[in-house]
C-alpha cells in the first residue's frame, strides 16, 4: 500500500483508519465541522495526533517534517499567499498544460495575489502543491469556489495527475459526482469515528 | 554647584499637573483616570522605595547586596516584558524568554562597560553599577516586548500564510524569515528613533541630571554617548535572542505552527 493510516486521532479529529493503493482517491464526507479538515491536518503533519501514518512503508514521525509535506501534500479549503505576485509562490513556472487546462489566463503569473479572485486562487493553490509532485494528495474541497466548467476542468486535471504519477488522494467534497465514476469506496466522518464505505 | 534641593511642596505642585490631565480626562467621559492615577501613585511608591534602598546598598556596597537589586530588577522587567502582550507565549517559556534575552545582554553589556571602560573600582561600585543596568534594562525591555508582541501578535494574524508555506514543505525558517526580520526591527524602532533624537530633540534623561548635578556639559555627553551605544547593543541583541527563541517556540519538534501555546488574546 502507498498510503496507510491506522488509529489516527487527534484532539478534533475522530479516530479514523485507511489504506490507499497508487492511483486510488478516497473521497471523504461528513457534516460540517466534524473533523475533516482537522484529519487532512494531521495526515500532514500540521497539527499533533496519534496513530501511525506511512508513505511506501516509512512511518511519518520518521521522516523529517519538510520531506513529509513534500511528498503528502495538502491543499487546505484556504489558500495562503504570502509574498506579491503570483509567480514568487512557485519553485518554477508550472507546464503551460496544466495551466491551459484550468483555463486561467497567463497573465496571471505576473499579476499581484491582491488582484486574484478566489476562484483563480484555488486553482493557483492546486497548481502550486502539484509542482512538488506530492506522492499522496490532501484536497480539502478543492472545487468549492468554482463554477461547473471550472470545477470539472480542475476534476479531471487532478484525476489524471494521479493516474499518470501513480499518486493516491484524500478528497473533501460535497458533490458525490466529482469522483463517484472512480469507484464505490469512500469515508464517511462522524463524531464517533472514520466509516470505510464500499469494498474493501 | 550645589544641587537645588526639591521640596515635598514642589513635587505636590508637579503632582497637581497630573491631577488636572485626570480631571480634564473625566470631563470629556475619557475614563483614562483610574490608569493614569494608579501608575503614578506606583511610580512615586517605587522610586521612593529604590532610593531607600539605593542608599543602604550604596552604604553597604556589597558585592551580594549589588547581585541580589539586579537579580530583582532582572525578573520585574521579565514580568513587564510579557505583561504588556497581548498574546505572550504561555507558561514558563514565556516569561523565560524575555527573561533570558533581557538578562544575558543586559548583564554583559553592563559589565563589560564597567570593566572595560568606565573602569570603577571596585568594578561593582554600586553608584555607577545599578544606574547603569537599570538604563540599559529599562530600554532593552522596552524593545524585547514589542519585539516578541509583534512576533507573536503577527503569527497569529499570518497563520495561514505560515501554514501555506509549511505544507509546501518549505522549512520553519524560511516560513519565518520575514516575521523575524519585521519583529526585530519593531524592537529597534525605538532605539533608532532615540539615536536620531538625542541631542537635537530630545536632551537625554541621564545627560540632562548630570548637568543638573553640576557635571561640564561635555562630560555629561561622554556618558551619554556611551550610554547610547550601549543602550544600543543590549536592545539590539537582546531583540535578536528574543526572537530566536520566541520564533523556535512558536513551532514543535515537527515543525507545526503551534499557536495554542499563545495566551488568548485580551
Amino acid at each position: 500500500m502507498l498510503f496507510e493510516v491506522k488509529d489516527l486521532r487527534g484532539p478534533n479529529v475522530p479516530p479514523v483508519s485507511f489504506a490507499l493503493a497508487a492511483g486510488e482517491v478516497l473521497p471523504v464526507r461528513g457534516e460540517s465541522g466534524v473533523g475533516k479538515s482537522q484529519m487532512l491536518r494531521a495526515l500532514a503533519d500540521l497539527s499533533p495526533h496519534e496513530g501511525e501514518i506511512s508513505l511506501g512503508g516509512v512511518e511519518q514521525q520518521s521522516m523529517q517534517a519538510t520531506d513529509w509535506r513534500r511528498q503528502v501534500a495538502l491543499v487546505p479549503a484556504e489558500s495562503g499567499w504570502w509574498a506579491d505576485t503570483v509567480a514568487e509562490h512557485f519553485p518554477a513556472r508550472p507546464s503551460e498544460a496544466w495551466w491551459e487546462r484550468l483555463r486561467l489566463r497567463a497573465a496571471l503569473w505576473e499579476s499581484p495575489v491582491e488582484r486574484l479572485s478566489s476562484g483563480e486562487r484555488q486553482r493557483l493553490a492546486v497548481l502550486r502543491a502539484l509542482a512538488l509532485e506530492p506522492r499522496v494528495l490532501l484536497l480539502d474541497e478543492p472545487t468549492a469556489n468554482l463554477d461547473r466548467d471550472n470545477a470539472e476542468a480542475m476534476a479531471g486535471l487532478l484525476l489524471d495527475y494521479l493516474r499518470d504519477q501513480g499518486a493516491a488522494a484524500v478528497w473533501i467534497s460535497h458533490d458525490p459526482r466529482e469522483i463517484d465514476a472512480h469507484g464505490d469506496r469512500w469515508l464517511e466522518m462522524t463524531s464517533e469515528g472514520g466509516v470505510l464505505h464500499g469494498s474493501v | 554647584m550645589d544641587l537645588y534641593s526639591l521640596t515635598p511642596v514642589d513635587l505636590i505642585v508637579a503632582a497637581s499637573l497630573v491631577l488636572a490631565l485626570g480631571m480634564v480626562q473625566i470631563l470629556l467621559g475619557l475614563g483614562l483616570f483610574r490608569t493614569l492615577a494608579l501608575n503614578s501613585v506606583r511610580m512615586v511608591l517605587q522610586l521612593l522605595l529604590v532610593g531607600v534602598i539605593l542608599k543602604a546598598v550604596f552604604d553597604a556596597a556589597t558585592l551580594p547586596w549589588i547581585v541580589l537589586i539586579a537579580l530583582v530588577m532582572m525578573g520585574l522587567a521579565g514580568y513587564e516584558v510579557v505583561a504588556r502582550q497581548k498574546r505572550a507565549i504561555r507558561g514558563w517559556h514565556g516569561y523565560g524568554i524575555g527573561l533570558a534575552s533581557m538578562s544575558v545582554t543586559a548583564l554583559i553589556v553592563t559589565v563589560l562597560a564597567l570593566t572595560l571602560m568606565i573602569e570603577t573600582d571596585p568594578w561593582y561600585e554600586p553608584q555607577y553599577a545599578i544606574p547603569l543596568l537599570g538604563m540599559i534594562l529599562g530600554n532593552t525591555m522596552t524593545g524585547i516586548g514589542l519585539a516578541l508582541n509583534n512576533l507573536t501578535q503577527t503569527a497569529w494574524q499570518t497563520r495561514v500564510e505560515i501554514e501555506a508555506r509549511l505544507v509546501l514543505g518549505h522549512s520553519v525558517r524560511d516560513a519565518t524569515a520575514e516575521l523575524r526580520s519585521d519583529s526585530m526591527r519593531a524592537g529597534l524602532i525605538p532605539t533608532l528613533n532615540m539615536l536620531a533624537a538625542a541631542g537635537v530633540i530630545s536632551l537625554p534623561g541621564m545627560m540632562t541630571g548630570q548637568i543638573l548635578a553640576g557635571s561640564a556639559p561635555i562630560e555629561a555627553v561622554k556618558y551619554q554617548i556611551l550610554i547610547m551605544f550601549l543602550i544600543t547593543a543590549a536592545t539590539g541583541f537582546g531583540s535578536l535572542v528574543a526572537v530566536q527563541l520566541g520564533a523556535r517556540r512558536l513551532f514543535d519538534a515537527r515543525d507545526r505552527l503551534r499557536l495554542d501555546r499563545l495566551r488568548s488574546g485580551r
